[in-house]
């Protein structure tokens, strides 16, 4: 906080202590002042910050456990790349409304990352800044899907599609979780991604059904796209540990129900789902496509200049 | 004594009798006197955005006394919504200006926000201010594939059935955009969740 009452900050001090102790240096600068400095603040001094955001209806949120932390990042990470990619759609998309849309869909995704790398963070006193802006490619948990290239409109759509019929299952057996604060943010979020669904879906079915040159590209987006899916459900020693404590269920598990509804809908557009082998996909163990690289650059190219900005 | 929103116990009734206010109810009355910066006709409570008001005591650092210290719990509409900021800041001002130095304003994601916590009288000046209330109650989250049937939204400048959907993201996160066939106006609706 730029302009910190003196009262409020002796009521945050008080409060950051019952959220993890949450206090955010700012990478690699000595004279930050401030010790709750951050580089995405719309209302200097004011603004709601992560240690802000108490994801239980209790006062102070408890610590992530070093699992339940891991997995927000991975979430995390996949809702931020994704918002980045969608909002260089806005001024680009093939109608005004679809710029309105995409910019909305990528709000939503901003707001779900937001959320989960607050709480990731909470294990070690990181806030979603220094998650963000302040971590190098290898250090991101997404998953390749996301950070693939917009390609044309169709391609954005395939990738969409299979992302918000992956994230709605996600989420709505998310909101069942042990872990109060990740059963919280799912909850929110599953209905949000419930209006993605539709949206995609109907794109996917106007596309198909459209003319020659829209059907050839909705064909080529799904070839584009598909070699992804796998690697959304994979599981791993994380999430069989994650699966025993009744935190998340298995990546694995998701897929009947992904595969079923997706393939309504493609049933009904009249195309078949592409048979392309799957890609290697290390996303979640650090190891990404050559995309994500870029857009790390452009994401994070302001924090980085200017530790501490805001606006 | 914390006084959590109407809706979430069950209260019949819009307002329950307050003939006596406890500190309280006079706090979350003037939480209640904030508006929503994107929907200035609606107030938090209208939303169903203001979820609790809690009063206490502090002890005063510079005199030794007491002062009251509110802490108000506040839900965003949908996970990334910019209001959130602004509506803090203008729930600090309002407190401060009341004689309440210090405000502590916490979001919470849970329950999640539903259109069904919007009251009545809300919806009401929803539709005079020429945005279409949302109309039915939400759905806990489909477990089907996409339904493309969408019920009819009433035209809030002509009352007509004879609308269409011209978009479902509109100017913010919370509505979409419809125009009339009737009159031709296009109108926001303020979308169910």
């Amino acid at each position: 906080m730029s302009t910190p009452e003196t009262t409020e900050t002796a009521a945050l001090a008080e409060e950051t202590a019952g959220h993890g102790d949450i206090s955010v240096g700012v990478a690699g600068s000595s004279n930050s002042g401030e010790a709750t400095a951050s580089a995405t603040r719309i209302t200097p001094g004011n603004a709601l910050r992560p240690e802000d955001i108490a994801l239980a209806v209790s006062r102070g949120t408890a610590k992530p456990s070093e699992d339940a932390a891991e997995l927000a990042l991975r979430l995390g990470d996949d809702a931020l790349i994704l918002a980045q990619r969608l909002g260089h759609w806005i001024s680009r998309a093939p109608e005004l409304e679809e710029d309105i849309a995409l910019g909305n869909i990528a709000l939503d995704q901003l707001g779900h990352a937001r959320s989960f790398l607050s709480y990731a963070g909470g294990l070690d006193g990181r806030s979603e800044d220094d998650l963000a802006y302040f971590r190098r490619e290898h250090e991101f948990r997404s998953v390749e899907l996301f950070e693939q290239p917009n390609g044309d409109f169709a391609v954005t759509i395939a990738r969409q599609f299979v992302v918000s019929y992956y994230q709605f299952e996600l989420y709505r057996r998310l909101a069942q979780s042990t872990d109060a604060t990740l059963a919280g943010i799912a909850a929110k979020a599953v209905k949000e991604v419930d209006y993605h669904r539709d949206h995609s879906a109907q794109w996917v079915l106007r596309l198909a059904h459209g003319t020659e040159e829209s059907r050839t590209r909705m064909i080529h987006g799904f070839k584009v796209i598909w070699p992804y899916v796998d690697e959304l459900f994979r599981d791993d020693e994380l999430t069989a540990r994650l699966s025993e404590s009744g935190v998340a269920v298995q990546p694995s598990s998701l897929r009947a129900d992904f595969d079923r509804l997706t393939g309504e809908v493609l049933a009904e557009a009249e195309l078949d789902v592409p048979q392309v082998p799957a890609a290697p996909g290390g996303g979640r163990r650090g190891f990404h496509s050559e995309h994500l690289g870029y857009l790390l650059a452009e994401m994070q190219v302001l924090a980085r200049e200017f530790p501490g900005a805001s606006w | 004594m914390y006084v959590s929103h109407p809706t979430a116990a069950a209260v019949a009734g819009e307002n329950p009798p307050r003939e006596q206010k406890t500190a309280e109810q006079k706090a979350w009355d003037l939480a209640a006197t904030v508006c929503d910066p994107e929907i200035p006709v609606l107030t938090i409570e209208d939303l169903g955005i203001l979820r609790g008001v809690k009063v206490t005591k502090e002890p005063d650092t510079a005199d030794g006394g007491m002062v009251p210290a509110v802490q108000v719990t506040i839900t965003p509409t949908y996970s990334g919504c910019p209001a959130m900021d602004a509506i803090r800041d203008d729930l600090t001002t309002a407190f401060n200006n009341a004689g309440y130095p210090r405000v502590d304003v916490e979001l919470v994601l849970s329950p999640a926000w539903t259109t069904d916590w919007m009251s009545e009288s809300g919806k009401a000046k929803l539709q005079q201010y020429g945005i279409a209330p949302p109309s039915g109650h939400s759905a806990a989250a489909r477990h089907a594939g996409p339904i493309r049937l969408s019920l009819a939204v009433k035209c809030p400048q002509c009352s007509s059935l004879n609308t269409k959907e011209l978009t479902r993201f509109g100017s913010t996160s919370c509505k979409a955009l419809y125009v009339c066939q009737d009159c031709k106006e296009p109108f926001d609706y303020f979308k169910v969740l």
